[in-house]
């Protein structure tokens, strides 16, 4: 009885590839090794310096320094740069030991085939295992790799930032370094007091914003939908081809022309109000009206895609429902509460609280109106209509606050995503998706 | 009696005419007066009537043929960008979802509710590290970089929509080609695919249009001004002019939604059914 698999993987976690050589799989194992030989060769010279990099956020700022007599900018660490290049460095070290692990457990498993008896696979074999019985996750490593390399990095390098001081004025680079300073920067936003009013005060916003927009798109959508599939409604795909434009026009030209159009000197509305004798509105201007503008703009934006849905689920009521409460003697509005209401709600409740979610993040609704305007002189670089999302924006973009702003992101994403997963986890479609097939 | 009732349905069908005719005045109204600025003569954004007394096309002449908008240079450079991050984002998008609605194994439901979470990140805050990833890698300012990071993203919005829609296809349909011998990726290619046509025009066309209207990153990335989008050319217009050449502006926006619009209009049997599909199992 030979003891192939404990040597075998010994053999592996010694050096990618040996383990797999052992067991006779060539091309397999040199495949392992060239891996292994590439990785050693980045890790070497990479590594250290990703570890001290990540510690220190490096140590030496941009200073002047006296050449020859002439006094020269000598470029010091780039805390930034060091802390994106240590994260994608062990980014890689981890995937290489993910891929090493594999390695011996691949090993591992061929050495134990062979104890019983059966010979190795050869590489045509081990091709074919894998189309068959390993085919999605195959499948799945492309999208995998982009996804960790332009969404989760991306992601962890903010979570980091929010754990150091980098911010205007003291610590930009190249000239000056950025340290860590742990949870200091939510210290400041949750209780120092400028910070923190400025924060409940757009977090109140955010909330009835979130709020008003999502019920009165979705409420809208259904009243035209309804209106729309009435009996004896004429014309219903000209009605509803009719309603649909604003969904085909792309967002942000929709909302750059709302603007003009609500513009308080100049703009039609105000205009035609003239007309009637009645005075312009300051739409966008006034904190109240400039709120009641982003709302109406945001029905006009979001009733078609509610309609469109709600239409959907319509044609789906099993018309026997409708016959059944007419027997009863049913007039019409008793027939929509008691059957077409809780319908709709029933299969597009998901949506709802998804479109919710999503409204909470609607950047373009108000960067492209409002840009959060008009100003309030009690917040810190924030407006009367800026929701949290915006106020990051202008927090990193403009002012480059950027740990402020890396703060209110992972809080605005814990909020929204627990609030998405609870949902999405309780959806049918997660829960007991085997029995519909 | 059967004449108060007919009276009530006249009175109801009647009102819900007129409120149909109100909405449709208010959701054409915004599309049609820009359609109409792009016409008139002279800049301003106010103007006597909405119909203006002559119409000419400077507006558009200007766009393509003055130096300061190289619009045609911008167009061409959208539509570059948006094919090819629709067509790998599209195949990306697939790959994700028929490996999640046909295969089972372990992880499965993580990597769904990653997917779920990860899409509700607000986007810009990864925009920095982004940037300087791109940096690393000597990607700024082309337009190569757009495109993977477009495509990148894009299994992360429409993958759980696509599997829904996915997983209405009836499995029998694979057991049965897998019985005639078909393979996975056989399965994939004359089953799945053409089958979810719908769900792909939909996915293909939210991702067609993104590069259109996305300003933010794109203005990131592109620092040349040959190198910009129609979009980034856009709200640079707005920005730099404030309202001083609004009808140039409208001119713009009729260039850039017209396609758009017309490929909503012809898609829109395909778009709905998709939408819907892949809404209601929620």
């Amino acid at each position: 009885m030979q003891r192939h698999k404990a040597r075998a993987g010994i053999l592996s976690a010694i050096f990618m590839g040996l383990g797999q050589i052992y067991n006779r799989q060539f091309i397999k194992g040199l495949m392992f090794i060239a891996v292994e030989a590439v990785a050693l060769i980045y890790f070497i010279s990479n590594l250290g310096r990703a570890f001290w990099g990540i510690t220190t956020l490096g140590e030496s700022p941009s200073r002047l320094e006296k050449v020859k007599g002439i006094a020269k900018m000598v470029p010091g660490d780039h805390s930034i740069v060091i802390l994106i290049e240590s994260l994608i460095t062990l980014l890689f070290f981890v995937l290489f030991l993910i891929i090493w692990y594999m390695n011996i457990r691949d090993a591992y498993k061929i050495g134990a085939e062979r104890e019983n008896g059966r010979p190795s696979n050869t590489f045509k074999q081990s091709v074919r295992y894998i189309l068959d019985y390993k085919f999605a996750q195959s499948f799945l490593l492309l999208p995998g790799m982009g996804i960790l390399f332009f969404t989760i990095m991306p992601i962890i390098f903010m979570i980091m930032l929010a754990f150091t001081n980098y911010a205007a004025p003291n610590h930009i680079p190249p000239a000056k370094l950025v340290d860590w300073v742990g949870f200091e920067t939510f210290r400041n936003l949750l209780v120092l007091k400028s910070w923190s009013h400025t924060f409940y005060g757009v977090l109140t916003w955010t909330i009835i914003w979130a709020v008003l927009s999502t019920v009165t798109t979705y409420f809208g959508g259904m009243l035209v939908a309804l209106l729309i599939s009435q009996k004896g409604i004429r014309f219903k795909g000209m009605w509803r081809m009719l309603l649909i434009i604003p969904y085909a026009i792309p967002q942000m030209i929709s909302l750059l022309l709302m603007r003009n159009l609500f513009n308080g000197q100049f703009g039609p509305i105000n205009q035609y109000l003239g007309y009637f004798g009645l005075g312009g509105l300051p739409w966008l201007t006034d904190p109240f009206w400039a709120k009641v503008t982003v709302i109406v703009v945001n029905m006009w934006v979001g009733i078609p895609v509610s309609m469109l849905l709600i239409m959907g689920v319509l044609t789906t009521i099993p018309r026997d429902m409708y016959e059944a409460a007419e027997v009863d003697g049913a007039t019409n509005y008793q027939k929509f509460r008691i059957v077409t209401l809780p319908m709709i709600l029933f299969s597009t409740a998901p949506t709802l609280i998804m479109q919710f979610a999503g409204n909470i993040n609607n950047f373009n609704a108000i960067f492209l109106l409002t840009g959060g305007n008009p100003v309030n002189g009690n917040y810190q670089y924030a407006g009367s209509t800026d929701l949290l999302v915006t106020w990051l924006y202008k927090l990193t973009l403009d002012q480059n606050k950027n740990n402020m702003a890396s703060a209110i992101g992972i809080i605005l994403f814990i909020i929204v995503a627990g609030f998405s997963l609870y949902n999405y986890r309780r959806t049918k479609s997660f829960q007991e998706e085997d029995m519909i097939q | 009696m059967i004449i108060g009732r007919k009276a009530a349905n006249f009175i109801r069908l009647c009102l819900s005419y007129i409120v149909l005719v109100a909405l449709a005045v208010a959701a054409i109204y915004p599309a049609l007066w820009i359609l109409l600025a792009s016409f008139r003569p002279g800049k301003s954004l106010y103007s006597k009537t909405l119909i203006p007394e002559t119409f000419t096309l400077a507006h558009y002449k200007e766009l393509f043929t003055s130096p300061v908008y190289m619009f045609g240079t911008w167009y061409g450079n959208t539509l570059k960008i948006a094919v090819f991050s629709m067509l790998i984002g599209v195949v990306l998008t697939l790959l994700t979802s028929y490996a999640l609605s046909r295969f089972r194994f372990r992880s499965r439901k993580t990597t769904m509710s990653t997917l779920l979470i990860l899409g509700m990140f607000p986007g810009f805050m990864s925009m920095i590290a982004i940037y300087l990833l791109l940096k690393e890698f000597n990607l700024l300012d082309t337009h190569l970089a757009l495109i993977i990071v477009y495509a990148a993203g894009a299994p992360l919005g429409g993958t759980l929509i696509a599997k829904g829609f996915l997983d209405t296809i009836p499995r029998s349909l694979d057991e049965a080609a897998r019985i005639d011998g078909a393979s996975n990726f056989g399965i994939f290619t004359r089953i799945i695919l053409p089958l979810s046509r719908p769900m792909i025009t939909y996915i293909a066309l939210t991702l067609f249009v993104g590069p259109w209207v996305d300003f933010i990153f794109a203005k990131l990335i592109l620092r040349t001004k040959e190198n910009w989008t129609v979009a980034v050319g856009m709200w640079d217009m707005v920005n730099t002019m404030q309202n001083s050449n609004f009808t140039l502006f409208a001119a713009g926006a009729v260039l850039i939604s017209v396609p758009i619009m017309i490929l909503f209009a012809f898609l829109q049997r395909l778009l709905v059914d998709g939408l819907t599909a892949g809404a209601s199992k929620g």
